[in-house]
């Protein structure tokens, strides 16, 4: 057993004549999570399906936890958690009726009713689905996905639809769940979910992975930008720069402001569309 | 670490089947008490009509529903409940999971094998009491039913999961098994008596296996003489049998052929 948990080399699939992936190549090692960022259409949820063995693909080599998932078995499936998009089923159990019933499909499930209590729907145990929020529906997929102890977990944009209480909520889960070595593979449009949740970043655009790194290797942060009321440079020596300014206006620079580049830039960046600065 | 066996997990599923089937009120009111409503409603209105010997339009009534009941907890919903679950990511979530296929179908197994028992006894009830069908007059008529049961189960249950692949999406869902059920009670001497139908139709209702599971449920619960009313004189249980295992037979076929776990509009 090595330390990767996920190898994909030239990934491709398409669906008639749209190409989904093109062409990608990831690797994800055991322990971390990895945010998988792209806007919609990028091919994130396709490429999270193939790895899955929810779909086929149609070439290059992907490894998954020592397996090819096109040959994925019930040992595989049971060694892996899935929280896919938009399922609306199961309407009429009850969260404590449902997580119990996909324990048994697994050979060493974790205890359901704490994971009941850790998405925080032990008060709703006995509640059908049908009567939950959207949030707490998204928590019930969630306990579904690791009640059978998964080494790996996939979670596809879990937060979509979700205000931004429910959503800081949610983090706070899925931190808690990676805190424990789950290897997790998330995907996300939303920039701050893969800034708060990953240890790494895959920004992806039109099925290929653009750049793949920590927040820190993505922003490329050597260089800042310094402006002012009569002028504006961006330099590798913001500090000196700030010093001769104050130099120069003998105390106070007007409308002072160092920033550096964001993350968003970056992304923008990455996946095409360059802000006209 | 071994894996759950097949069999236990395919009990979990029959249960878990079992509570969402009868939790869900409109499939219960669909497909499982509007036979019985429909019976209650002809049975009443043409009771008055007396054959000889004495059997009332109620008692033919609910031999011929019996069979109607029967394609309606198989066929109808397997066939609907099937197409919505193609549709609402249930299929998708389960075929993710380490589950052998096997025991998603035991699961079904047990849904259609208990709720059509269940939709029998119910029928049979407002038979009994509603129109003094006699039940309990004869063993042969039981053992008759429990193979009738079998049969007619297995081949509805098999053209209800062909047929929910026909469905493009869970809207279309009840059209694709109403709308064959509901034309086939019609031409297969449930609603309307075979008499009364033009020869064309009613040999149209001859090729599919509702007529014939009717004409079973009749030679099983009413007295042999009836039998002068059936299309051939006689109860052909012979014949009946014959055309349900067929269909059984073609219903395997066409769902090994046309069964899918995924919608096609889901790409």
């Amino acid at each position: 057993m090595n330390d990767t948990a996920i190898r994909v080399r030239g990934l491709r699939k398409s669906y008639r004549d749209t190409v989904a992936v093109a062409d990608l190549d990831l690797d994800v090692h055991r322990g971390e999570t990895l945010a998988v960022l792209g806007p919609n259409g990028a091919g994130k949820s396709t490429t999270v399906e193939i790895l899955s063995a929810q779909r086929p693909r149609d070439g290059g080599a992907v490894t998954v936890l020592g397996t090819d998932p096109a040959d994925a078995d019930r040992r595989f499936r049971s060694r892996v958690g899935i929280v896919s998009q938009n399922a609306s089923d199961l309407l009429e159990l009850t969260v404590g009726e449902v997580v119990r019933h996909f324990a048994a499909y697994y050979p060493s499930p974790r205890d359901p009713d704490k994971v009941i209590a850790e998405v925080g729907l032990t008060d709703q145990s006995n509640r059908k689905i049908r009567q939950l929020s959207g949030g707490q529906r998204r928590r019930v997929d969630v306990a579904l996905g690791v009640v059978g102890n998964p080494e790996l977990l996939f979670l596809d944009e879990p937060t979509t639809g979700f205000d931004p209480e429910a959503r800081r909520q949610f983090w706070d889960l899925i931190r808690s769940l990676a805190a424990d070595g789950t290897t997790t593979l998330l995907t996300t449009h939303y920039l701050d979910e893969a800034e708060a949740l990953a240890d790494r970043i895959a920004v992806i655009a039109a099925g290929r992975i653009r750049a793949a790194g920590t927040v820190a290797d993505l922003v490329d942060d050597r260089e800042a930008t310094v402006s002012w009321r009569d002028g504006r440079r961006t330099t590798t020596a913001p500090t000196a720069l700030v010093a001769e300014l104050g130099d120069a206006y003998q105390g106070e620079i007007p409308d002072l402001a160092v920033t550096r580049r964001s993350l968003e830039d970056a992304y923008l960046r990455l996946i095409g569309q360059e802000v006209n600065a | 670490m071994s894996m759950p066996n097949a069999m236990a997990l395919g009990a979990h599923r029959g249960s878990i089947e079992l509570k969402q089937f009868f939790r869900e009120r409109a499939s219960v009111v669909f497909t499982f008490t509007f036979p019985a409503l429909l019976l209650l409603l002809l049975g009443s209105i043409f009771d008055g009509d007396v054959s000889r010997g004495g059997v009332t339009g109620g008692q033919v009534l609910t031999a011929s529903f019996a069979a109607a009941g029967i394609v309606s907890t198989s066929f109808v919903n397997l066939g609907s409940a099937l197409a919505v679950e193609r549709d609402d990511g249930t299929l998708k979530r389960l075929r993710a999971l380490p589950m052998p296929p096997v025991s998603f179908f035991l699961g079904k197994i047990v849904l259609v094998v208990v709720a059509g028992l269940a939709e029998l006894a119910l029928l049979l009830a407002i038979g009994a009491v509603m129109f003094d069908l006699p039940l309990l007059h004869d063993p042969v008529s039981w053992f008759t039913m429990a193979w009738l049961f079998v049969l007619g189960v297995t081949a509805c249950s098999l053209l209800g999961i062909a047929a929910s692949s026909l469905a493009r999406s869970a809207r279309s869902a009840g059209a694709i098994t109403m709308v064959p059920y509901t034309v086939l009670l019609f031409i297969s001497g449930v609603y309307i008596p075979h008499q009364a139908l033009p020869g064309w139709m009613a040999d149209l209702g001859a090729v599919f296996p509702i007529k014939w599971l009717a004409q079973g449920f009749r030679a099983a619960l009413l007295p042999d003489h009836m039998a002068e009313l059936e299309p051939a004189g006689r109860w052909e249980l012979d014949r009946v049998a014959i055309v349900l295992a067929l269909w059984c037979a073609g219903g395997l076929v066409l769902c090994l052929t046309t069964f899918r776990w995924r919608s096609s509009l889901t790409r």
